[in-house]
């Protein structure tokens, strides 16, 4: 039968978004009078086909009636001037689609064959006045050329056909079978191969970018050489994906220089861990570090807690939406893949970009092709990416934070990360402790595999033809993870269905089974048995491809029949692919012949060692030239509304941070909504205990001297949990390493003293690392409008992230000014310490001076903190951070919409007190009543600055500095990101 | 290396849990599945108001695994039912009307309650299960989306609107809103039978239980008459944006600080409980 295609479009009657739709687009300065959306789904079927009262019954199933219509292969018909239509590129997920299919299915009790689909697309009508060259920029803020196609319309022709029915159906040419490939051939050659990819012998094209250089390419040339034979094609893109810095980490592993020779990761990550848990003994919390999918601490007796932060970097820089959310989802999956299985909890996020407001104009290629996104597009693609995945998904998003510097514009970063529950163990069965057996079946389930992300990154935007091939950007579908991680963590996991789990991220299932394999010694994979999304895919492909939402599993034999038939009826699709081995072998086969058999020794552990050299150079900046205003009313409004420190509270109320029901400190806190710098959620219901989160991060220190950035950044992920009443003895930090010219020595140089801070202050606070990542080459190379080429460089850029067991949540506080008369106090000593500041960026300055770190001061200084937070003697508490004092006393007034009188003293410069980074400080509000057992229990680091009351923040040093009502302070505030 | 686990711990419990004599006998069945998510605290809140519930898959009910009529509440809880794909709670309503509608209009006809939160009111919206003027199950109003034009997460205020067997004892509930459309609308005519049938259950109102007047972030997504939730006009089946089962506990509740320190100074015990449990309570009380 011939495929029969129809086209239902639907309408709201009475659009509620249509305001702020247009509102939105009219903001970005196009002259658009109304923004219409029309939803189209596209039915295509070929073993029947729908009449038209059957069209109507699948169209009211598509609509809500009482407000919205819908037509069946009639177009939309009211006045407008353009039509855009905006769809997936093929072989792009297609959500709504599959949702759509599901429904028609339900109601005519059929099933859809293959090839047989609901495709969706939006359909934007414009009216207004545009030009041709405004119209085609409209589109491209509509869609995304690299998953989606648009055509363009005008009425005229539009006219009574509308717009054009398309099926976006995958063709591929591609004569799927494993190629040998020679590598006896000559260094320049190899290098290529190393460098651009196999050639493709149908196409003459390089598949891609295998990022081996040329030792890497000898070591596997010699391999061979030993086995006489030649490598299949399979074989060397698995050993390209397993020994990639993205699963290697070699310049963390590297030896360095003559005084590292473990290298980095071993010498200043992992030995503070094992010092510091060693000096701990018994009152070590640490339960599983650095080995499994994330970092795990003890909850309490029943319980653990995981933590995991993943960047996402390259893939957001090109589509922010999709790249952050499968970022998020996708570290969902290393807590369903941690032990036998954790349940996600809590979602943490941390995006640096350029400053949204501007607009720079580079290109990724000559001749002004491929501009970069704006960093407000990718601000807003990467935001609502990150909402969509923890929203579906369930997973509550309080703790966050975003960071803005122009040297991001060209590659952003995005942090995603994830905290997940379990119990420690289940029947005697220890939850966080896995092995696969030899001759249990190696199955995957959740979604199917198709051409998504292949080599990561490294593709072209093909012509808007629907014809194309397909794209390898990933699209997440958080509902397909929703529904397998449902039956995994809440049901398979305690039913112990199986032995052994894990993600398929990175490499896709080439890295997943070969992990696993080493918990038993060997693999044997059917490559024709992975389920896939549509035909024609090689080998290779379907063994590295990164489509999402999918686990893999060592179930045991016996155990096969009732875990398939959970899967079945949770609609969770689950293939078994093959088995695990103890052969010490990872070996493939495709439709009968052996593609891939290689020693898991060499797989693992045959990389080569690099011997990394480098160099470190102090630099020195001009320090910012100015005298102190004798009125600090202006500079205090400059500095609440530089983007780093005014409110973005509208990230935090568009994800969903009370799903869950754990929401105990959030986002946002006070009658005047302030971000805090820290959020506790209760993870367990029947629980007092509560999970802290914070971070710490100051790219701004990193040029100046990273070992003391490391040390800012550490403090403050710990101070923040102190700060709500965390006990330091029960924090733990993870590391986000993201780098920039990872090649050169001088930033080696800087990586290796950032290492060095880590260990250092880690080891003092006696906070372990429990997981950590890097990404070291976060470098943009392109040209500007004029074709010179220009590279951007991120800076270094060092996240930490906190966790913390609050032992009382009841006991927690916030961060706002609460009652009339309290005291105000700073905890800590201020000192200039300005470089890299806010307060000298405001006044286009860098400095010198960074702040230093006493950590044996500050860690009895916060054990103080902790017992008077205990006793219940601190009516708010607040860290001193970005910004300084005066941020810290206006954003306390701020939230507890309460004005303040602070006098401070006149020692130093009066900006450089109110404005300077000193670490290790705080500003508590105390009631009145609370002042001597206070006092008693915070001793000399406790300095009185005045009292909370009126309307007003008033600061005084010998004279009225600032004097600004609250009112005026909370609009400042907010303004910045008003309208986002 | 892992550490040595303490066997037999005694379970921390911060918050008592109703004891077993004060449980009813009968039982409550939540929806799960497809990505329906807040399941688990639905069936902890029901807990500490007196009743045991079984989560229960939405296969498993058509599969006939369990039946719906061995349970007196069914609850359709929060969540992101097929990521809200054709329209929030459409997908799963449409599975529901496909698959278990005589199994519904069978509970339905008993003395049974129903619950929707937030998805699913969506759902039951979509279903018809309310308004159902004249158990007539016809959609009737559309939970659109949310007038800014996207998820709104954040703590209102509601108060009753009228007095049935859910708002009993009620002065204000307080608790987040977390929905892409909540914005409820309908014709004018089916808003003056809610009126006048007394089936606005709650509305929106300012921390004062002043009305909001649609004004944000009062009323959270421009729903017409500021209105949160809905019951069926037999009064049996609540509709319901907000999610009181996210915040049962005093610490749940945003200003929960504030309050704290508010009520220390003037010698007053702080609560461990929140106002948002007497709504399950009263759905408890309704089979005691």
């Amino acid at each position: 039968m011939e495929s029969c295609v129809h086209r239902i479009e639907v309408r709201y009657t009475t659009d509620p978004r249509l305001k702020m739709r247009t509102s939105r687009i009219r903001s970005l300065g196009f002259a658009v009078d109304e923004l219409h959306l029309i939803d189209v789904y596209t039915i295509n079927t070929s073993t029947r086909d729908f009449s038209e009262k059957e069209l109507a019954e699948i169209g009211t199933q598509l609509v809500n009636p009482v407000v919205q219509k819908f037509l069946a292969d009639i177009p939309t018909k009211i006045p407008f001037d353009y039509a855009i239509e905006v769809g997936f590129l093929p072989g792009v997920t297609d959500n709504v689609g599959n949702t759509a299919r599901q429904t028609i299915e339900d109601f005519f009790s059929i099933k859809f064959v293959e090839g047989e689909a609901v495709y969706t697309s939006q359909l934007f009508l414009v009216c207004g006045k545009l030009s041709s060259t405004e119209l085609e920029k409209l589109a491209a803020t509509l869609a995304n050329p690299l998953v989606n196609r648009v055509i363009i319309k005008t009425r005229t022709e539009y006219g009574n056909k509308g717009m054009d029915t398309i099926v976006p159906v995958v063709q591929l040419n591609e004569l799927p079978i494993a190629e040998t490939v020679n590598l006896d051939i000559g260094d320049t050659e190899l290098t290529r191969i190393g460098k651009e990819g196999i050639v493709d012998p149908l196409t003459g094209q390089r598949r891609g970018p295998l990022a081996l250089d040329l030792a890497q390419m000898h070591a596997i040339r010699n391999y061979f050489k030993a086995q006489e034979r030649m490598p299949k094609d399979v074989e060397i893109e698995s050993l390209a994906q397993t020994w990639s810095e993205h699963c290697k980490h070699t310049i963390f592993a590297s030896p360095m220089d003559d005084d590292v020779p473990n290298g980095l990761y071993k010498t200043f990550i992992q030995a503070a861990t094992n010092k510091i848990r060693a000096e701990k003994g018994d009152k070590d919390i640490c339960v599983t570090v650095f080995t499994d999918n994330s970092g795990a601490i003890i909850f309490d007796d029943t319980y653990l807690v995981t933590h995991k932060v993943e960047t996402h970097n390259s893939p957001s820089a090109l589509d922010p939406f999709g790249g952050a959310l499968t970022g998020i989802v996708g570290v969902n999956r290393d807590t369903i893949g941690f032990g036998l299985g954790a349940k996600p909890c809590i979602n943490f996020y941390g995006y640096c970009t350029g400053d949204p407001d501007c607009d720079p104009t580079l290109f990724r290629g000559m001749n002004k092709s491929t501009p970069i996104l704006s960093p407000r597009h990718i601000l807003d693609g990467v935001v609502r990416g990150v909402g969509v995945g923890g929203n579906c998904s369930g997973i509550p998003t309080p703790q966050g934070w975003c960071w803005f510097d122009n040297r991001y514009v060209g590659k952003p970063l995005v942090f995603a990360g994830t905290v997940g529950v379990m119990p420690r163990e289940f029947t005697g069965r220890k939850l966080y402790e896995k092995e696969a057996a030899p001759g249990d079946l190696i199955v995957v389930a959740g979604g199917r595999v198709g051409k998504d992300g292949i080599h990561g990154a490294t593709f072209s935007s093909e012509a808007l033809d629907p014809k194309s091939p397909v794209t390898a950007v990933q699209i997440g579908d958080p509902i397909t993870q929703k529904k397998l991680s449902d039956v995994i963590v809440k049901e398979a996991r305690d039913l112990e269905m199986y032995s052994s789990i894990t993600d398929n991220g990175a490499g896709g299932i080439s890295c997943s089974v070969a992990e696993m394999a080493k918990e038993c010694n060997g693999c044997h994979v059917y490559l024709d048995k992975v389920p896939l999304k549509y035909h024609g895919m090689a080998p290779w492909e379907i063994w590295i491809s990164e489509s999402q939402e999918r686990m893999t599993l060592a179930v045991p034999k016996e155990k096969i029949d009732v875990f398939m038939s959970l899967m079945q009826s949770r609609e969770v699709e689950a293939t078994v692919i093959g088995k695990f081995t103890d052969s010490g072998k990872c070996v493939v086969e495709w439709h009968g012949n052996v593609v891939m058999d290689i020693d898991l020794d060499f797989l693992h552990d045959g990389v080569p060692k690099k011997h990394l050299a480098t160099t470190y150079t102090q630099k020195t900046y001009p320090e910012p030239d100015s005298s102190c205003p004798d009125s600090l009313d202006a500079t205090m409004r400059s500095m609440l509304q530089r983007k780093n420190l005014c409110s973005k509270e509208f990230i935090s109320i568009q994800y969903d941070h009370t799903v869950q029901g754990g929401h105990v400190l959030g986002p946002v806190q006070g009658t005047g909504r302030v971000q805090a710098d820290a959020t506790l959620t209760k993870v367990i219901p029947v629980s007092k205990k509560g999970v802290g989160l914070s971070q710490g991060l100051f790219p701004t220190y990193s040029e100046i001297d990273p070992y003391l950035m490391a040390g800012a950044a550490i403090d403050t992920a710990i101070r923040g949990l102190i700060a709500i009443g965390v006990p330091l003895d029960t924090i733990a930090i993870l590391d986000n390493f993201c780098w920039c010219s990872s090649d050169e020595p001088e930033r080696l140089g800087q990586l290796k003293r950032a290492a060095q801070g880590c260990y250092d202050y880690a080891v003092q606070f006696g906070t372990p690392f429990i997981s950590g990542k890097d990404s070291m080459y976060n470098d943009f190379s392109g040209f500007d409008a004029d074709n010179n080429p220009v590279r951007v460089s991120v800076p270094p850029t060092l996240l930490i992230s906190s966790i913390g067991i609050h032992k009382d949540v009841t006991k927690s506080v916030s961060m706002d000014a609460k009652i009339d008369g309290d005291l105000v106090y700073v905890i800590g000593e201020t000192f200039e310490e300005l470089g890299g500041s806010e307060y000298f960026a405001l006044l286009g300055g860098t400095g010198n001076t960074i702040p230093k770190l006493d950590a044996a001061l500050v860690k009895a200084r916060y054990g103080r903190l902790t017992d008077a937070l205990n006793h219940e003697l601190v009516a708010s508490a607040f860290p001193v951070s970005h910004g300084g004092l005066g941020i810290a006393l206006a954003k306390v007034a701020i939230a507890g919409q309460l004005g303040m009188d602070i006098t401070i003293p006149s020692a130093m410069r009066s900006d450089y007190f109110l404005f300077s980074e000193s670490l290790g400080r705080f500003v508590v509000t105390v009631a009145p009543d609370h002042k001597r057992a206070f006092e008693l229990c915070c001793g000399a680091d406790a300095r009185l600055l005045g009292r909370v009351g009126g309307k007003n923040l008033r600061i005084t040093s010998d004279k009225l500095l600032v004097n600004l009502p609250v009112s005026e302070l909370t609009m400042v505030y907010k303004a910045p990101f008003r309208g986002y | 290396m892992p550490v040595a686990l303490k066997r037999n711990a005694p379970k921390e419990t911060g918050v008592t849990r109703q004891s077993p004599s004060a449980m009813i006998d009968e039982k409550a069945l939540i929806m799960s599945g497809f990505g329906i998510n807040s399941e688990m605290e639905t069936k902890e809140v029901l807990a500490r108001a007196g009743m045991d519930a079984d989560i229960v898959h939405i296969n498993d009910l058509i599969a006939g695994v369990k039946r719906l009529s061995e349970y007196r509440l069914l609850v359709f809880p929060g969540g992101f039912s097929y990521g809200d794909d054709t329209g929030a709670g459409n997908a799963y309503a449409n599975r529901v009307r496909n698959n278990l509608w005589d199994d519904l209009l069978e509970f339905l006809d008993g003395d049974n309650l129903v619950l929707g939160i937030c998805n699913g009111f969506q759902i039951l919206a979509n279903l018809g299960l309310v308004p159902a003027f004249d158990r007539h199950f016809k959609r009737d109003i559309a939970l659109m989306p949310n007038r800014s034009g996207r998820l709104e997460c954040r703590f209102v205020s509601l108060k009753p609107a009228a007095d049935n067997l859910w708002t009993k004892g009620i002065d204000q509930m307080y608790c987040p809103v977390a929905h892409g459309e909540g914005n409820l609308s309908c014709t004018p005519e089916t808003l003056l039978r809610l009126k006048r049938q007394k089936m606005i259950a709650f509305t929106y109102c300012r921390d004062d239980l002043t009305p909001a007047l649609g004004e944000y972030p009062w009323n959270p997504n421009g729903s017409v008459e500021d209105i949160a939730g809905i019951t069926s006009a037999d009064g049996k089946v609540l509709g319901l944006m907000p999610h009181p089962e996210r915040a049962m506990e005093f610490v749940n509740l945003y200003d929960w600080p504030l309050k704290k320190e508010q009520m220390r100074r003037k010698g007053l015990t702080v609560p461990t409980e929140s106002m948002n449990m007497q709504l399950f309570r009263n759905a408890v009380e309704y089979f005691r």
